[in-house]
């Protein structure tokens, strides 16, 4: 049969092979046009000298990477990185609960409950950091209620804090954590619990032994959402830290936007992606593993 | 027996703190958001004390009040809405088009290469959203100095920029959201279409589109939505007459706070509370 047909066959696979090119061409194109190769270029001009007028001259050198060890840039990735575990972790804490919570309500509960969820998820991330300055400021909404609670005298000096950053960030990502930590709870077979206890396990044990390590998948994810976007936060330092709380997205910015010295800033985000792109690498490297 | 006793007290204990967490947290997510909203109606300027209802807030946005108010540049709310509606509308268009057809190549195709796809589309998710600003605004600079120098033509940084910004991210959420959907789809149906005579276009046409169109639209509006809020990509890609409703409002915030700023916020959150709705409605349909 195959020897009696060899064109037709082959004319289905040419086509075959036509349609999925076309297919893959058009975003495969985009992406390495104006994704890949750009950053290519930035990796590039972070080996390069910084000319005198803010351009770039082709010398090779490596000094943009020595400089990220001086001890300002060092101060700048520390907190960066300080700043986003504390997030992921004020996140895990605040959103498993409560992704338990919505998880274990009943069906046209869990639905209203997740809408509430999901709306700052769509809501701008701008408006809703600029909504702490209003609760934040020194004659802010924080500030008059615990004056008029005679908690405090004097106004405390919150916004342009290292604090007002730690709160925005918490704030702009917990719907981050809390939408696939709900997903695997609300998989998670609750018949397990049961067997756990009919084996003599109490609840906390029950929790430690069954409950977390059957739901890990959602923390990973969750923290992962949580971690990576805080890690590189611009807008937040911005606009809550003032100028003594910048992180590492601050300094890129500066580096491009004013000192004009591209080749540091291109080093600065190379940096700033290898953070993020390591523990994601290895994560993915490890799940696969187990699957 | 006093271990019984332990777990019935942790058990009460944990289900009156769970309520309690959860409302917290509920107000956490909310207060900000509902302050937000009451002040855009305080007549007073700054205090946070009530000095009554006011819509003057809302009127100095579409006024020429409103146009002074906004940044240095004297562009007004309604350019910056305008520039933001077509950005997101023609780079949701692209990307919804090219993301659809990639998830069915990656969906009904096996071919070499496969895996490197996977993280070409992985990537600009994963990235952080800065290095994609920064990496297109480098790029552009390049090959815009190499056209000047080729061609003579001087090329700025403008709508067209921050259009090709916004497909780059809006690709892969339109992609991973198409695939899941292509993904659950039986390919029986398609197989059955094929032995009934038609061919790969009548089958998509006919069978896989209509099935999948659900989450084409979804896909597109949650595109349109990340489109419309994007501040740092937008930010990087912008040039003189590209103001978008986020860099003025970001604008408004750096350089002259005003309880304007409060008026326009409440009018995005409700356009994102719109587009939330109209999403999951069309995700139940």
């Amino acid at each position: 049969m195959k020897s009696l047909f060899p064109d037709r066959k082959s004319q289905i696979a040419n086509r075959k092979l036509y349609n999925l090119l076309l297919l893959l061409f058009p975003a495969s194109a985009w992406l390495i046009v104006f994704f890949i190769l750009p950053v290519l270029i930035v990796l590039l001009y972070s080996f390069l000298e910084r000319g005198t007028y803010g351009g770039i001259t082709w010398v090779f050198t490596l000094s943009n990477y020595q400089r990220l060890f001086n001890g300002v840039f060092l101060g700048v990735i520390g907190r960066s990185l300080f700043l986003a575990f504390l997030t992921t972790a004020a996140c895990l804490l605040v959103g498993y609960p409560l992704a338990f919570f919505i998880a274990t309500r009943p069906p046209r509960w869990r639905n209203a409950l997740l809408l509430l969820i999901i709306i700052p998820f769509w809501t701008n991330f701008l408006v809703r950091t600029y909504a702490w300055m209003l609760l934040l400021r020194s004659e802010g909404v924080v500030n008059t209620a615990l004056q008029s609670l005679h908690i405090i005298s004097e106004p405390l000096n919150l916004l342009f804090t290292p604090f007002a950053v730690a709160i925005g960030l918490i704030y702009g990502y917990l719907p981050f954590m809390v939408l696939p930590l709900y997903s695997s709870i609300e998989r998670f077979n609750f018949s397990l619990v049961e067997a756990a206890q009919d084996l003599g396990a109490n609840d906390i044990r029950t929790f430690w032994r069954v409950f977390l390590p059957l739901t890990t998948r959602g923390i990973v994810a969750g923290s992962i959402l949580v971690f990576v976007p805080a890690v590189g936060a611009f807008i937040t330092p911005d606009i809550l830290g003032g100028s003594k709380t910048i992180m590492v997205g601050n300094l890129i910015q500066n580096q491009f936007m004013k000192s004009r010295d591209w080749p540091f800033g291109s080093a600065l985000s190379m940096l700033l992606t290898a953070i993020i792109l390591i523990p994601v690498l290895i994560y993915f490297r490890v799940s696969d593993e187990t699957q | 027996m006093t271990k019984i006793k332990l777990d019935l007290f942790v058990r009460a204990i944990g289900k009156q703190w769970l309520w309690v967490q959860a409302a917290l947290a509920f107000a956490f997510l909310y207060l900000p958001i509902l302050i937000l909203i009451i002040y855009s109606f305080n007549a007073s300027k700054f205090n946070a004390v009530w000095r009554g209802f006011t819509l003057d807030w809302y009127g100095s946005l579409f006024s020429n009040a409103g146009a002074t108010i906004a940044t240095s540049s004297s562009a007004g709310i309604l350019p910056a809405l305008n520039n933001s509606l077509l950005i997101a509308a023609i780079s949701t268009a692209l990307a919804t088009i090219f993301g659809t057809m990639l998830a069915l190549a990656l969906e009904r195709f096996h071919f070499p290469g496969r895996k490197a796809v996977e993280a070409l589309l992985f990537l600009p998710v994963i990235m952080p959203e800065i290095t994609i600003g920064i990496s297109l605004l480098v790029f552009f600079t390049l090959a815009f100095r190499i056209v000047e120098n080729l061609t003579g033509i001087r090329l700025n940084l403008g709508l067209p920029t921050v259009i090709i910004g916004h497909v780059v991210f809006n690709i892969s959420f339109v992609t991973i959201t198409v695939r899941a959907r292509l993904a659950e789809l039986d390919p029986q149906l398609e197989q059955a279409a094929f032995d009934l005579g038609a061919n790969e276009w009548r089958t998509f046409l006919r069978i896989t589109l209509p099935l999948i169109l659900p989450a084409i639209f979804s896909a597109a509006l949650l595109a349109f939505t990340l489109s419309l809020d994007d501040f740092v990509v937008t930010f990087f890609t912008t040039g003189v007459g590209s103001m978008t409703l986020p860099l003025l409002v970001y604008g408004m915030i750096k350089f002259a706070v005003t309880p304007a700023i409060n008026a326009i916020s409440t009018l995005m959150l409700l356009a994102s509370l719109l587009l939330v709705v109209s999403s999951l409605k069309v995700q139940k349909s």
